[in-house]
């Protein structure tokens, strides 16, 4: 049955010249469909044993199985060139932008605020807030500073007719916080602050940090290591701090607390004056007369405050060189912020 | 202050050059603001003596000089100043001399005569106005010699900043005695003499306010020259210090100010009309100060007066009925102390801040009085001559500042600093200072000096302490801290949390200023009468906002006036609420929508080009009301503001109370506001946005069933009329209700409209029947028909 052979080799060669799976299946149905020439043989089996031996039937079935192995394998390779081609056409341009919004983002100030309120939570302060207008008690009486007294003269501030102001700081969050809920106690009061003044570095709102940590002996020392603490850890950088005497009326001794320059490391650049130093905040130990006034034993206790410019700590953090910008709220400057908070 | 560093010298001895001193001196409390030079930079000026002054030939109002520069021939020099005279010694700035301001001197010719340089005036050095014409020197001083070095020009002058609890250090000697304590040495002045009087006329003086004016140390100086000039020296101590010089008289009680920071004030002792009085200011009185002001004092005010009336504002300004002049042979010289309370405030109400009050309103050592003039006795004397009669003392001792006692615990000291200083060093720190210091059982007690006034309690003892041995001294010392927990309650949303919702969304956020435009906040909210500012900053930041609007509009404004097409701005502030004598202060939250719906971008549809639109912007207020936990307790009621567009405006409400607006500008407001596309904005109060604790609810583990529905029914139907009404008729077991079209046009009535509904049901405990479900569905649709009037549509 040498034509067993070529008629395999013929079904082979047609199997091999399929392009579709259409054409595949026409081989199919010609080889091995009901009516396909191998199939007819096997039909025919009878016959075939008697005129060819009784290897013939195994021989057919053995060429039928590489058949359709070969019709197998021949349809999985052009389903797979299929795919291929069907993806190939489906390409796309991933460098093209997504579709939809875009995201906003927040304020630097209150990019800073907030990581500076997540600095001092996790030391154990609490977050206090305060009326941004303010009576003359609260904003000058109870802090030590009395009509007619030198140190108002530094606040210049924006009045209501009928006596009530602006807070020119944050620290009258020190007396109602201390009214409210006594020693000991630990918070921050970030807010609004304002003053009539408005040139290249200041705005008539700008924004302040209070501090204020009251307790049985809190000490100097212990406001020395907040304080450098703080820096450290809101600017990320190993960092010198100093204080300097300085003057307060609510705070007795007070201090000016300067860090080495964030730009240039204390070697001295433009930021800094060529000093190497950035004054940043003052601080000092709260004034008997200020516990006093607010209700608390000033034997008992003791305490420290301290008051920083959130604008300033934000400018020096983000780079920002003039303070007009954060309230310009130019889209331009603020897009630039768009970034997680922290 | 400015202080030049020579003059301090005087006073104690300085181990420190300038910088050293000033970097102590900051270290110590007294900040360096600035340290410059007695005079800007110049080179190639000499000390120059005029040989001949001869007439131009081409110009009267020129000379050609013969000018001996100490070489062996003189040179020419062509001046225009009236006072170039034969004899003078004044300032040559030589061919290749560069003067401030970068003016180069070059040999030139003036009108056909060569210059071979120039003399130059005061100002051309920079040293001040000066008089007019080239600068006068000595006849002593040496010619040839460089003028810097003659003039000592390379001085350093330290710029202090002296704090206004230190009013005893405005002066050479404050800060003498503070370098003294801290370098642990005395401070030694020059040596004053005063010879005996040569009359013994004096001036009565009644203290008739004591309390205010306790002590009054006066003294008539007859017969003095003030026309003479004061001497170089002195002119540029002044200068160097920033004090202009006037007249010998004027220029020695400044001198004396400067020096020891006790103001002093002469008389023309021909003006003044016999008893001088200390007293307050009679009901109004009126009085003209030396400046020409016309002052209308008032009772506090503490006043110098003669039988005629005022002659001073005590210890801000003189009057100018006596104030001496150039014609002045006579002169009665006060100096006084005035108490601090008598003089604070005043000059600022005023507005006469002078050297002068300022160092009465901080303290001037009430013991400093007669060494203070007979130090402006001995420097007049050889400037202006003339004979001085005896100091006469009025005063009042008991009503002279105390210095009582102050007791210091070393415990204390120990407590509030957080470290043991040995009693030895905390001793010599206080002594150091001036004060009198004796050991008890707990620590000292410390009598401080006459010219501190800052010293009352142990915590200024306890500064003192610290300043002096440094607060480097101090360590840093970590607090033991509590591990205590504190109530977070949970329905408070975190601010951040708050913020990033709506950046997610696309809006960017703004801080503007809490005072705004009273006319732009007039348009918005006529109704609301804003909180004024008696001093406002400008006229348009006039008036508190009382929405976050005013200010998001101007800024929404100005970014579109930057060519930003596409605005989404929001704040978190305060708005300010007048409520009688009280005003509300509103945590709030607002934002403003202005421009396209989507930025320009690839792949999307016309209609997110288009501008954004009420429904755009309540979808972003939504997502921050979902937020809550609770988006369902919130609605919305179509009613009037002021600022919206009276069709398309929402009072936001929870639970029925009202929480914010959302609505698009008013198209007056649009117009006169010049915006394109009509900017939608929301406010809501935080108080609003309180969070609910999520509660679990059962998922049911049965199918769901959807049902849609087009309901056609009159326009004035709002959605909220409808879904009420599908809510009630498709009982609980409606799940949810989409709206998923609103039709108006062909095929529609007019003035009606077709809505899209899907029903969602299901039920807990079972599946839904088709029979369930269209039972549900018939009684919906029947209840639409009688209660809304509405056609289904197939």
């Amino acid at each position: 049955m040498a034509d067993l052979t070529a008629l395999t080799g013929q079904a082979l060669a047609e199997v091999g010249a399929c392009g579709d799976l259409a054409a595949l299946e026409d081989v199919r149905v010609r080889w091995l469909g009901k009516k396909g020439r191998i199939t007819e043989l096997l039909k025919s089996a009878g016959k075939l044993v008697a005129s060819e031996g009784p290897e013939a039937v195994a021989r057919v079935q053995k060429s039928r199985t590489e058949i359709q192995g070969a019709l197998e394998a021949r349809r999985a390779a052009i389903s797979r060139a299929d795919t291929e081609r069907r993806l190939s056409a489906e390409r796309i341009d991933v460098t093209l932008p997504g579709r939809g919004e875009e995201s906003g983002g927040l304020h630097p100030v209150t990019k800073a605020r907030l990581r500076i309120e997540t600095l001092f939570r996790r030391a154990g302060f609490e977050v206090a807030a305060g009326p941004e207008i303010e009576d003359d008690f609260h904003n000058f009486e109870a802090l030590n500073i009395p009509a007619n007294h030198p140190a108002r003269a530094m606040h210049d501030t924006f009045y209501f007719p009928d006596g009530r102001l602006l807070r020119t700081h944050t620290s009258p969050v020190q007396i109602r916080a201390l009214q409210e809920h006594g020693a000991p106690l630990a918070i921050i009061a970030p807010g609004r602050v304002y003053r009539c003044d408005s040139d290249m570095t200041h705005s008539p709102m700008f924004h302040q940090l209070e501090g204020l940590v009251v307790g049985e002996n809190v000490s100097f020392a212990n406001m020395k290591a907040v304080l450098h603490g703080f820096l450290q850890t809101f600017f990320e950088r190993d960092l010198a701090m100093r204080l300097r005497p300085s003057y307060f009326p609510f705070t007795e001794p007070s201090a000016e607390v300067d860090m080495s320059c964030v730009f240039c490391a204390g070697k001295g650049c433009r930021t800094c004056k060529f000093s190497g130093w950035l004054e940043i905040a003052g601080c000092g130990m709260v004034h008997p007369n200020v516990l006093r006034a607010s209700g608390v034993d000033a034997e008992c206790f003791t305490g420290y405050a301290f008051g920083a410019g959130i604008d300033r700590l934000a400018m020096l953090r983000y780079g920002v060189n003039d303070l007009r910008l954060f309230f310009d709220n130019d889209l331009r400057f603020l897009r630039q912020f768009r970034s997680f908070s922290a | 202050m400015k202080l030049p560093y020579g003059w301090l010298a005087e006073w104690v001895r300085l181990p420190w050059e300038a910088p050293e001193l000033g970097a102590r001196l900051t270290m110590a409390g007294f900040e360096l603001e600035a340290l410059e030079s007695a005079a800007p930079e110049f080179t190639g000026v000499i000390v120059a003596e005029i040989l001949s002054a001869e007439p131009h030939p081409q110009a009267d109002k020129l000379r050609v000089c013969r000018v001996s520069s100490g070489g062996a021939t003189p040179v020419q020099i062509v001046c225009g100043a009236p006072n170039a005279r034969v004899g003078l010694k004044s300032a040559l700035a030589e061919i290749g001399a560069t003067l401030p301001g970068e003016v180069r001197i070059k040999a030139a010719r003036l009108r056909g005569v060569e210059s071979q340089g120039m003399l130059a005036s005061a100002k051309e050095l920079g040293l001040g106005e000066g008089a007019s014409g080239i600068l006068e020197l000595p006849a002593d001083a040496p010619v040839g010699t460089p003028l810097r070095e003659y003039l000592k020009l390379d001085e350093p002058v330290l710029d202090l900043n002296v704090t206004p609890n230190r009013g005893d250090a405005m002066s050479v000697l404050g800060i003498a005695r503070e370098v003294a304590a801290l370098t642990g040495t005395a401070c030694t002045g020059p040596a004053i003499s005063v010879g005996a009087p040569a009359h013994d006329e004096v001036l009565p003086v009644a203290l008739e306010a004591p309390a205010a004016c306790p002590r009054f140390a006066g003294c008539i100086v007859r017969g003095i020259d003030n026309r003479a000039t004061t001497p170089l020296w002195l002119r540029e101590r002044l200068r160097r210090a920033g004090v202009r010089s006037i007249s010998p008289v004027v220029d020695v009680t400044n001198y004396v100010m400067l020096e020891l920071g006790q103001p002093m004030h002469a008389y023309d002792l021909g003006k003044l009309r016999g008893l001088i009085r200390a007293r307050h200011a009679t009901p109004g009185e009126r009085l003209t100060l030396l400046d020409g002001k016309e002052l209308q004092t008032e009772t506090d005010m503490l006043l110098i007066a003669d039988e005629e009336g005022a002659v001073g504002l005590a210890g801000i300004m003189g009057g100018l009925r006596t104030a001496v002049s150039q014609e002045t042979h006579d002169v009665f010289l006060e100096s006084a102390f005035f108490a601090p309370e008598a003089i604070l405030g005043r000059a600022r109400r005023v507005g006469l801040v002078t050297d002068a009050s300022q160092r009465f309103e901080r303290g001037v050592d009430p013991s400093g009085q007669v060494r203070a003039i007979e130090r402006a006795l001995a420097l007049l004397k050889p400037i202006a001559g003339g004979a001085a009669g005896p100091v006469r003392v009025a005063e009042s001792v008991s009503h002279l500042p105390q210095r009582p006692p102050v007791a210091l615990r070393s415990a204390q000291l120990r407590r509030l600093l957080g470290v043991e200083f040995p009693a030895a060093r905390v001793q010599a720190a206080l002594q150091g200072l001036g004060m009198q210091v004796a050991t008890t059982e707990s620590g000292w007690r410390v009598t401080p000096p006459a010219h501190r006034f800052d010293i009352g309690i142990e915590a200024d003892l306890i500064e003192e302490v610290a300043r002096i041995v440094g607060f480097e001294a101090i360590p840093e010392t970590a607090a033991a801290v509590a591990q205590t927990f504190r109530r977070v309650p949970e329905e408070r949303a975190a601010e951040v949390a708050l913020l990033e919702a709506l950046a997610a969304r696309g809006y960017q956020e703004a801080i503007t200023l809490a005072f705004v435009d009273p006319a732009l906040q007039a348009r918005l909210f006529p109704e609301a009468a804003g909180l004024s500012l008696a001093n406002p900053i400008a006229s348009d930041l006039a008036v508190m906002r009382v929405s976050l609007w005013p200010g998001l509009l101007r800024a929404a404004l100005e970014n579109l006036h930057r060519q930003q097409e596409r605005i989404r701005l929001f704040e978190h502030g305060t708005r300010f609420i007048p409520q009688g004598a009280r005003t509300l202060e509103i945590d709030s939250l607002a934002g403003i929508a202005c421009g396209a719906r989507l930025p320009e971008q690839w792949g999307i549809g016309k209609e997110a080009r288009g501008p954004a639109d009420f429904y755009d912007v309540k979808n972003d207020v939504m997502g921050l009301l979902s937020a809550t936990g609770e988006g369902v307790a919130f609605s919305f009621e179509a009613a009037a503001h002021p600022a919206l567009h009276p069709g398309r405006s929402a009072r936001m409400l929870r639970r029925g109370e009202p929480v914010g607006w959302l609505g698009e500008l008013h198209p007056a407001l649009l117009k006169s506001m010049d915006f394109t596309y009509a900017p939608v904005l929301f406010e809501l109060d935080l108080t609003g946005l309180a969070l609910r604790r999520p509660h679990y609810q059962e998922i049911s583990r049965y199918p769901q069933v959807r049902r849609d529905l087009a309901v056609v029914l009159d326009e004035a139907v709002t959605l909220s009329a409808l879904t009420e009404r599908v809510t009630l008729a498709a009982s609980s077991l409606l799940r949810e209700l989409r709206v998923f079209d609103v039709y108006r046009g062909p095929g529609l009535e007019q003035g009606r409209k077709s809505i899209a509904l899907g029903l969602i049901f299901q039920d807990i405990s079972r599946t839904l029947t088709d029979d369930d479900v269209e039972r549900l569905m018939a009684s919906v649709v029947a209840d639409l028909r009688e209660s809304l009037n509405a056609r289904i549509r197939e």
